[in-house]
């Protein structure tokens, strides 16, 4: 589980987050939502301890990424697994290496355990005769598999997706958050996804938040979002053609 | 000032949270090969002509009979050994080197690569910029040596093919009145110049903002900031040294 308790990040002048308070339970799909510029991303990255939130707290089953020592703090950092909007795969190392990655550098596991873990996680996202080839050789849809498979290698409890099906087409994309959904609940990880579509709201919003300008504007599910009577989130949710038509 | 602040404190960064020493080994040899091995041709072709055009410009410059031929190799010798090998080498490396590390790194921040291996819990700095340093330490002096010695021959090749002097002559000017201490002074110009391109090329790279164009932009500046602190440099050490 992932608390957030008020927390508030300015770049100078400009408060960007404003108070966000939020529970993430484990083994469910937690989503961030919100149009562009409203504080997704930046959310997230306080999450993951890539930014320094200006005040607030972001707990880990109860343990503080920014005030731990180093070695609770490496400790916290194995426990998580992130895909980046695009992917993020090392260039220069292949498919397989990008998957040992982790393990290389973290696990006292034996070369021939971490070939069989490498192997095991690029099977389970659907990856096969691809682990000598470079991420340049390989499709949008199977570099964002990879990075869900490098994500998971160190068996992690909590699984960051960055705007995990932007750039995939409509079937790829659906298949990518699927895969997603499926490892939450089969590994019991706490998953927190930035997303602005809202096909994969519908698909895996087991714990929605929506974000606007800087504010948590609502929180529920998936059932219950469509029934919203926030207006910010009600123009953001018909905003697409095909919602537009279906709530005519 | 600034930027001058966030340098210092970058170096530091290198050698806080290190990794494991064996991650270090492997990318230190990778390093070594993009640094040292793949800027060989480059060294060897540009050391040649620097050592061929020098030898021939003295020979034209001296053209008094009171002064023996044998003075135009020692000349030689030691505008390579001195000045032209190190400084003109680590120009050409700041070029080549500076801007495919910038590059690199430029273009893994902008692809989050970075932000994906500080997630994961490893220095990025450390990782990526602490193996670059160190095979440009050891293998950015190797080429500064490899460069005198190919000028040395670059101006036994002109002036044979041109005809001023035998052979005999300007071996023994190479011989004449050898200093050793020019050779340690040149390596230490190298070890300064190695670790100033390397540090100040990552530093650029490592804190790019942007595309692709910023990318470019780091490159550019690592490229010229590199050896604007090259020339600085040689100035200071010879002063430092030699006077």
């Amino acid at each position: 589980m992932i608390e957030v308790s008020n927390v508030v990040k300015s770049f100078g002048d400009k408060e960007v987050l404003k108070g966000i308070s939020a529970t993430f339970e484990k083994g469910k799909t937690n989503l961030i939502i919100g149009a562009s510029g409203t504080g997704k991303s930046v959310l997230l990255k306080n999450i993951v301890g890539l930014i320094e939130p200006n005040s607030g707290e972001i707990l880990f089953d109860g343990r503080n990424l920014f005030t731990g020592t180093l070695e609770e703090k490496k400790n916290v950092r194995k426990d998580i697994g992130m895909l980046f909007q695009g992917s993020a795969l090392f260039d220069s190392k292949t498919v397989e290496e990008n998957v040992l990655f982790p393990m290389d550098m973290f696990s006292n596991m034996s070369k021939e355990e971490k070939l069989e873990r490498a192997n095991f996680c690029l099977q389970r996202v659907g990856l096969e005769n691809v682990n000598h080839l470079k991420p340049s050789e390989i499709s949008g849809g199977m570099q964002k598999r990879v990075g869900i498979a490098r994500a998971i290698a160190l068996q992690p409890k909590y699984l960051f997706c960055d705007e995990p099906n932007s750039g995939l087409d409509p079937q790829t994309a659906v298949t990518i958050d699927e895969l997603i959904s499926e490892i939450t609940h089969e590994f019991n990880i706490t998953t927190v996804i930035v997303t602005h579509d809202m096909n994969s709201v519908i698909g895996m919003g087991e714990y929605v938040i929506f974000l606007y300008k800087g504010l948590k504007l609502w929180e529920g599910t998936k059932d219950e979002i469509l029934d919203t009577t926030v207006p910010e989130l009600r123009d953001f949710i018909f905003s697409g053609a095909l919602l537009r038509s279906l709530k005519k | 000032m600034g930027s001058l602040g966030r340098y210092l404190i970058f170096m530091v960064s290198l050698f806080r949270n290190r990794e494991r020493f064996k991650v270090y080994v492997g990318k230190f040899f990778e390093e070594c090969v993009l640094i040292g091995i793949d800027s060989l041709l480059i060294v060897s072709i540009v050391s040649s002509f620097i050592g061929a055009v020098t030898c021939v410009q003295t020979a034209h410059n001296l053209v008094s009979p009171f002064i023996p031929d044998y003075i135009i190799s020692m000349i030689v010798r030691d505008m390579t050994v001195l000045e032209l090998a190190p400084t003109i080498t680590c120009v050409v490396l700041a070029g080549k080197v500076g801007s495919h590390i910038a590059g690199q790194l430029g273009t893994m921040r902008i692809t989050e690569q970075i932000d994906a291996l500080e997630v994961m819990g490893v220095n990025s700095a450390s990782y990526l910029v602490l193996p670059k340093v160190i095979a440009a330490l050891v293998m950015i002096p190797c080429l500064v040596v490899l460069s005198g010695f190919l000028s040395i021959f670059g101006g036994l090749v002109a002036a044979y093919l041109v005809g001023f002097m035998t052979e005999q002559e300007y071996s023994y000017g190479i011989r004449f009145e050898f200093m050793e201490f020019n050779v340690y002074f040149a390596v230490i110009k190298a070890v300064v110049f190695a670790f100033l391109i390397s540090s100040i090329s990552s530093f650029k790279g490592y804190y790019t903002k942007g595309g692709a164009l910023e990318v470019g932009l780091a490159s550019t500046a690592a490229v010229t900031n590199s050896c604007i602190a090259v020339l600085v440099a040689d100035y200071l050490l010879a002063q430092l040294l030699l006077s």
